[in-house]
């Protein structure tokens, strides 16, 4: 957002007060600081608007595609280094189908697309998109698979550089509002053409360089077109890192409005490639596409961008307080962890496996791990107690134990005193539960 | 706008720390292992210089007590011996270092003594020739006097020793000192704690060429994005100019077998043994990325991919 003197020296300086503000300056000073609405002013010529609008838009302009119900949101980033703030929107995943392999093989590959979406830490995580791509095949395979894949409820990316091929699939998945992949300075006329007639955004690249690709997007910005997608070169990881590193830079540093847009990475399915996404999604790539990789690589590559996207001030937890597993009644066991997600989720799961009913009692530790949050003093013997009664817990059940994390066997002494309970310290690993409440219960 | 003006240059650079030594160095290593030397981000030779590649160092542990049974499987029964299993590191799988870590030691587990601690560092000094360094298994007290004995008999290697920690560095510091052998400063991923380390290991009178730094890594999906940005701000600030921030990083990336998703059973998310060495791959991965100088591995595929990604990274294939 530009300065309120920025803003002032563009505003009628009519001092009329129509805008509610009793002086330009005044309203100037709101705007700056977001209180107000530009449109409040009915008197701001058009080219101040203009001029407004641009110095007060993101530095990366955020673009949606995909269906409605499930959009791909990329872009909208305003930091390099996550550190300084947060990364707020992951970086898209896609799997490339290929009509020279033929329809039966793309038809398996967006099911297998479809299928690799698990649930980590209480949070969805997926391969979020399919691309379909004309190479050497039919391209009637690539429009039967374009239908297909417009409805398999992720999101599509159309790649062909042939604008009539692009014009005929697009018109097959519409409503779903795909990614067009992509103008060359070759065809960038025609596809700029192609994209301004249907709105979708449009992927820009095959530039050799990062002043070609500023070029190609003064183009597109010429033919009309204001929601673009950057390629970069990634031809190897070392150009890849260096060329986003740049645009990136290019954006946020030096506000280059032509390179303020999300970029992708189209990559090949070799261990090499495998490391290229995951530099993709530390390095600035809001879109990574690829071609089918095995399930044992795509889940630890999910939960890599949900750790680099997880916001640094805030760990992913869930609510605190008394949970059930299985059903529970008042003389099943009860056992205490933290508020973290990936401690509750964890201990969750290995409860799950012995298959016994228990009650869980979840502390608010801020979200924080069994021993970060008792290093910190936010898992003490009073806390756990507090929660007991805030939850009532012994309204509940009456077995009068409780079973506390191995981790923390140092408050055993304490948290029976005030509590009044007996204190069963359970396995330092939650994997060692199933084992402990089968034998209790037994 | 020309790429010029989007390259950044810092004024500071990260030290250059050697590990063991060789014939002509006083030692019985083949060669030499060094690191750091770096000043610029991580891989970004568009804008500055690296002279060294991050490099990988393999662990051996005094005791498969640790060791996941799925690693047991793909690794070989050397793992049951660790002299065999150093052998192997050096002679099968690529090391560039070895990182023989004592854990028996522990008073609370097999309580080795620390003669057997000591013989068992002759062994692998002498069947194996790769630099190397040694920890200790984190109690105070034992790993006080294991140490000492360590250091002497690797006397002329320029071992490494580890950990020095907060409350506990005196005593292998001094250990380390009395031979010419270098350190690892432990810190709990907390850049202020790191920096503390460095300043209490400089004030006890070791040199900064002597210290590389370990500000703990979190496994992927245990908190890998506290470390990789702990990484991140660590490495800008050597290189924005602060000495005591200037040490190479140390990664402890075996950390990644301990991850329940690893190795959990789950068809949806394929086998447990290819998942394990991706999750250990990409840990290793993220952490060069954001600026660790040496990795510590163990699993021979994961190392194999790793070295692969990084020397594509540096620009090499
Ligand atoms: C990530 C991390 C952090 C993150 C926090 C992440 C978070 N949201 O909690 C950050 C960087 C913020 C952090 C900070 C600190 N940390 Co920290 N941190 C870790 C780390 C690397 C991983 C923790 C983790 O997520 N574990 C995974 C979860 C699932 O484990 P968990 O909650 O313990 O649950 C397991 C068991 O306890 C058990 N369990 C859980 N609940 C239950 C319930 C029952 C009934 C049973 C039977 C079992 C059970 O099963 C679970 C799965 O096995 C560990 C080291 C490590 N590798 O473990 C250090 C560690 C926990 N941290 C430590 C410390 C000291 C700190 C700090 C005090 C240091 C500092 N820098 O000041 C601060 C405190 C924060 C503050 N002041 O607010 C120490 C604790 C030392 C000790 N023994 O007391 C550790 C062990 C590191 C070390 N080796 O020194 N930390
Ligand atoms: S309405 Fe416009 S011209 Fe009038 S005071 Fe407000 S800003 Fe100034």
């Amino acid at each position: 957002m530009p300065s309120a003197m920025e803003i002032y020296k563009l505003l009628p300086k009519k001092n009329c007060g129509e805008c509610k503000s009793p002086t330009c300056l005044a309203f100037a000073m709101q705007l700056a600081n977001q209180k107000v609405a530009l449109a409040a002013c009915p008197y701001v010529s058009p080219e101040a608007k203009a001029t407004l609008e641009e110095s007060g838009a993101p530095p990366i302009k955020l673009i949606t595609f995909g269906p409605a119900e499930a959009p791909s949101k990329l872009g909208d980033e305003t930091q390099l280094f996550r550190h300084d703030k947060t990364f707020y929107h992951p970086t898209v995943l896609g799997i490339i189908v290929d009509d020279a392999k033929g329809v039966l093989a793309m038809k398996a590959g967006i099911e297998s697309a479809k299928s690799m979406s698990f649930e980590r830490v209480g949070q969805m995580v997926r391969v979020d998109s399919v691309a379909i791509r004309h190479s050497t095949g039919n391209p009637a395979d690539f429009l039967e698979s374009v239908k297909l894949a417009a409805s398999s409820g992720l999101s599509v990316v159309l790649m062909t550089e042939e604008p009539k091929l692009m014009a005929e699939a697009l018109s097959l998945c519409a409503p779903g509002k795909p990614l067009l992949y992509r103008a060359t300075p070759q065809n960038l006329d025609e596809m700029a053409a192609v994209a301004k007639g249907c709105g979708f955004p449009l992927v820009i690249g095959g530039a050799a360089s990062i002043d070609e690709l500023t070029q190609l997007s003064e183009r597109a910005k010429k033919a009309g077109l204001a929601d673009l997608v950057l390629e970069p070169v990634a031809t190897s990881a070392n150009l890849l890192l260096e060329d986003m590193t740049l645009v990136r830079r290019a954006a946020i540093r030096k506000k280059l409005r032509l390179l303020g847009f999300p970029t992708l990475s189209v990559l090949g399915s070799s261990n090499s490639d495998e490391a290229k996404a995951a530099l993709g999604i530390m390095k600035y790539s809001s879109v990574v596409l690829m071609e089918e990789l095995p399930r044992e690589f795509v889940y630890p590559l999910l939960a890599l961008r949900q750790n680099i996207f997880t916001d640094p001030q805030v760990p992913i937890q869930v609510k605190a307080g008394l949970y059930t597993v299985g059903e529970p009644n008042d003389k099943s066991p009860l056992l205490f962890t933290t508020n973290f997600s990936l401690t509750y989720f964890t201990v969750r799961a290995d409860i799950e496996k012995s298959r016994v009913p228990v009650w869980l009692l979840v502390v608010d530790t801020d979200g924080q791990s069994v021993m970060t949050s008792f290093a910190a003093g936010k898992l003490t013997p009073e806390i756990v107690q507090k929660a007991m009664d805030t939850q009532k817990v012994k309204e509940k059940n009456s077995r009068n134990e409780i079973i506390i994390p191995g981790q923390v066997s140092r408050m055993s002494g304490k948290l029976g005193e005030l509590t009044g309970m007996k204190i069963f310290v359970g396995p330092r690993e939650s994997s060692g539960l199933p084992k402990m409440l089968k034998s209790l219960t037994a | 706008m020309a790429n010029e003006a989007l390259k950044e240059k810092f004024q500071g650079r990260i030290h250059e720390v050697a590990i063991g030594a060789t014939k002509e160095q006083g030692g019985t290593r083949r060669s030499r292992i060094v690191v750091g030397g770096e000043n610029g981000l991580p891989f970004h030779k568009f804008e500055s210089d690296a002279p060294h590649m991050p490099v990988i160092a393999m662990d051996v542990i005094d005791t498969v007590r640790v060791v996941p049974e799925q690693l047991v499987k793909s690794m070989g029964p050397v793992v049951k011996d660790p002299v065999e299993w150093a052998k192997k590191c050096e002679r099968d799988w690529g090391a560039d270092l070895c990182v023989l870590k004592l854990q028996s030691a522990n008073p609370e587990e097999e309580n080795r003594s620390v003669a057997e601690c000591e013989s068992l560092v002759r062994e692998v000094l002498k069947a194996t020739s790769l630099p190397l360094v040694v920890y200790g298994c984190g109690v105070e007290e034992k790993d006080a006097k294991v140490m000492e004995a360590v250091s002497n008999a690797g006397r002329g290697e320029r071992l490494f020793l580890g950990q020095a920690e907060e409350k506990a560095f005196k005593s292998i510091t001094a250990a380390a000192m009395a031979n010419g052998h270098g350190i690892v400063a432990f810190s709990n991923l907390d850049i202020n704690l790191a920096k503390q380390m460095n300043i209490l290991l400089l004030d006890f009178g070791m040199k900064p060429e002597n210290i590389i730094m370990d500000p703990l890594l979190a496994a992927l999906g245990m908190g890998l994005e506290y470390s990789y940005s702990v990484m991140e701000r660590l490495r800008l600030g050597a290189l924005s100019g602060d000495p005591v921030l200037q040490m190479p990083i140390i990664t402890d990336c075996s950390c990644a077998w301990a991850v329940p998703e690893a190795l959990e059973e789950d068809q949806a998310k394929g086998k447990p043994e290819l998942r394990g060495v991706y999750w250990e791959t990409l840990t290793a991965y993220a952490a060069a990325v954001a600026g660790s100088d040496i990795l510590i591995m163990r699993q021979p595929d994961a190392v194999k991919r790793v070295r692969a990604a990084l020397s594509e990274l540096a620009g090499g294939a």
